[in-house]
């Protein structure tokens, strides 16, 4: 790297206040989860993406989705335009996937809720 | 009139939790009473990730955590009503809640747990100056509009507030399709989680204005344009520092407060948490009354309330089964320099667990500090932090063998680490 980062994690609400150094070294962090995340900031950014599906349903008008794996964060208003496409059936239960491999990410857009009916 | 060992009021994260550890301790009799359609409490609203990660060990979105806790109860076969509005409670313990199919009912409880969550701060607390055209919105109320119904509230939305639901919606909106112009917050810090402010504002451009306020609201029928000021010590508007933006909506993340009022009416003592005394067991001062969740006090973290409503939980079961006397030696906990409020209020040396967890919240950004629990004077623990907030909640466990009596007050204070 070029130069070095002052970052605060965002892979729990304790936000840890990160250094990423020249070399990648990561300090700062209370857990392992810190030091993938500096060093991923600093690299190549990504982000879950939460959202909601249009549901034909009776008991809600929309299904909460999320994508499963981290994406790139600059892929983020893609994906939403591939979210904002479809619509879904009842029943969906948590973990169905709703999107395979979401504009080519390798990560698939799955629900987040059960909704039956 | 229906009888039942325990009744708990609210089926959040709070409810659940509290209803699967009094049956777990061995209560059998529950019912869980909940105003709205479903279990889950705010959660269902709540799309986003971020929880769990202490209580499950994996990042989960709200309803994926809350359905967690619903899966547990309908294992244990709690029984539970919906759309069910608790409207009263007595001393003598008698609940009465109403719904379409039973109408009117009313239940003798032996034992009663208050997780009725809290409410938002909304705009006529703070009397904003101008007009009152529509558009001006809490946000959770969008959150709701937003994630449970399908509609966006608007387009160019303008955020008061720099709590972590107006942080939270000022992303959602954003995705959606929304300008979001700003977020304003009076205060010189922000009110939300760090890691808000990087994935919620950062990522999407959103400028913060801290030591700002909306000034005034302008608008006809529906908002037309908001303007900001920058305030000065007291708070107040500084002339000749407006700004104005052309919006739609105005969305208020202005804070939240223990929807305590059910309990507020028999006359328990509430703490300065807004929600009620109680003890070491989530006990308040009526006997078999226990509260915990944000009915209590307003916490970050569901996995937080979860832990809390355990205790409860398990508390009602010992209760029920007559093993939670009451005392009379007693250690009062106070909120000393620094420091807004503390959970519990007092501690039963004789009934605690072998630690006792202190929550509270300091007042103010803080550096460089000790957080001091003194006992009758004298300084049993002593935590040395770096940076202390208070948006985010402490929780400090204190062994009970560090209380050299069963009687006298422990106070909770900052210091300031003094320069060498
Ligand atoms: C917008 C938002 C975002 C959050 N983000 C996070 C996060 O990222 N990570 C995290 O860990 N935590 C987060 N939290 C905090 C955490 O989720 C909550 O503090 C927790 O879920 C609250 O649980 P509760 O049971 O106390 O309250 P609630 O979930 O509000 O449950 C209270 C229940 O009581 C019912 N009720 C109220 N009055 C009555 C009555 N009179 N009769 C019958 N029923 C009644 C209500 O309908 C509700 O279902 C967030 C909270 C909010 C509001």
């Amino acid at each position: 790297m070029e130069k070095e980062y002052d970052l605060i994690c965002i892979m729990c609400p304790n936000g840890c206040r990160l250094h990423v150094d020249k070399d990648l070294n990561v300090t700062g962090n209370k857990c392992l989860r810190g030091v993938n995340y500096g060093k991923a900031e600093v690299t190549h950014p990504t982000r879950i993406v939460t959202s909601t599906v249009k549901i034909d349903s009776h008991e809600l008008a929309v299904c909460p989705v999320k994508t499963k794996d981290p994406i790139p964060k600059e892929k983020i208003f893609d994906i939403m335009a591939e979210i904002n496409k479809i619509s879904l059936k009842c029943p969906v239960h948590i973990g169905d996937v709703v999107i395979q491999n979401v504009c080519g990410t390798g990560s698939d857009i799955v629900a987040t809720r059960e909704i039956l009916q | 009139m229906k009888q039942k060992d325990l009744l708990i009021i609210g089926g959040g994260s709070a409810g659940l939790a509290a209803a699967v550890s009094a049956y777990d301790a061995g209560v059998r009799d529950i019912l869980i009473v909940e105003k709205g359609p479903f279990l889950g409490g705010i959660l269902n609203q709540c799309v986003h990730n971020g929880f769990g990660l202490h209580e499950f060990k994996e990042e989960l979105t709200g309803p994926e955590f809350f359905s967690r806790l619903v899966d547990e109860v309908k294992e244990r076969h709690i029984e539970y009503v919906l759309n069910s509005f608790v409207t009263d409670l007595t001393k003598d313990k008698v609940v009465s809640y109403t719904n379409r199919e039973d109408g009117f009912v009313q239940v003798k409880a032996k034992a009663i747990i208050m997780s009725a969550g809290c409410y938002e701060r909304n705009a006529g607390a703070i009397g904003i100056p101008g007009d009152r055209p529509a558009g001006v919105i809490t946000a959770g109320q969008a959150q709701l509009y937003m994630n449970e119904y399908g509609y966006l509230v608007g387009k160019r939305v303008f955020i008061l507030g720099s709590g972590d639901i107006g942080l939270i919606m000022a992303r959602r909106m954003s995705l959606e399709g929304a300008k979001v112009l700003g977020v304003a917050e009076l205060m010189p810090y922000s009110n939300g989680l760090n890691r808000n402010i990087v994935q919620c504002l950062e990522d999407y451009n959103i400028p913060l204005y801290l030591s700002h306020t909306v000034s005034r609201v302008y608008g006809k029928s529906h908002l037309e344009k908001i303007e900001i000021s920058k305030v000065d010590d007291h708070m107040q508007p500084i002339p000749g520092t407006e700004m104005t933006f052309e919006c739609d909506t105005l969305m208020l993340s202005i804070g939240l407060i223990p929807y305590n009022n059910l309990l507020n009416h028999i006359g328990l003592p509430t703490s300065r948490s807004r929600g009620a005394w109680v003890n070491e067991h989530m006990e308040t001062k009526l006997d078999g009354l226990f509260s915990c969740g944000n009915v209590l006090h307003v916490h970050d973290l569901a996995d937080n309330v979860v832990e809390e409503a355990k205790v409860a939980g398990k508390a009602a079961a010992q209760y029920l089964d007559g093993k939670l006397p009451r005392h009379e030696e007693l250690i009062k906990v106070e909120p000393g320099d620094g420091v807004g409020y503390t959970v519990p209020c007092e501690i039963d040396l004789a009934n605690a667990e072998a630690v006792v967890p202190i929550k509270f919240r300091v007042r103010k950004p803080s550096k460089d500090v000790y957080l001091e629990f003194k006992f009758n004077g004298e300084t049993i623990r002593r935590i040395y932090k770096q940076t202390i907030i208070p948006s985010e909640m402490e929780i400090t466990p204190l062994k009970k063998e560090l209380f050299t009596s069963n009687t006298g007050l422990l106070t909770v204070s900052l210091v300031q680490k003094e320069a060498k």
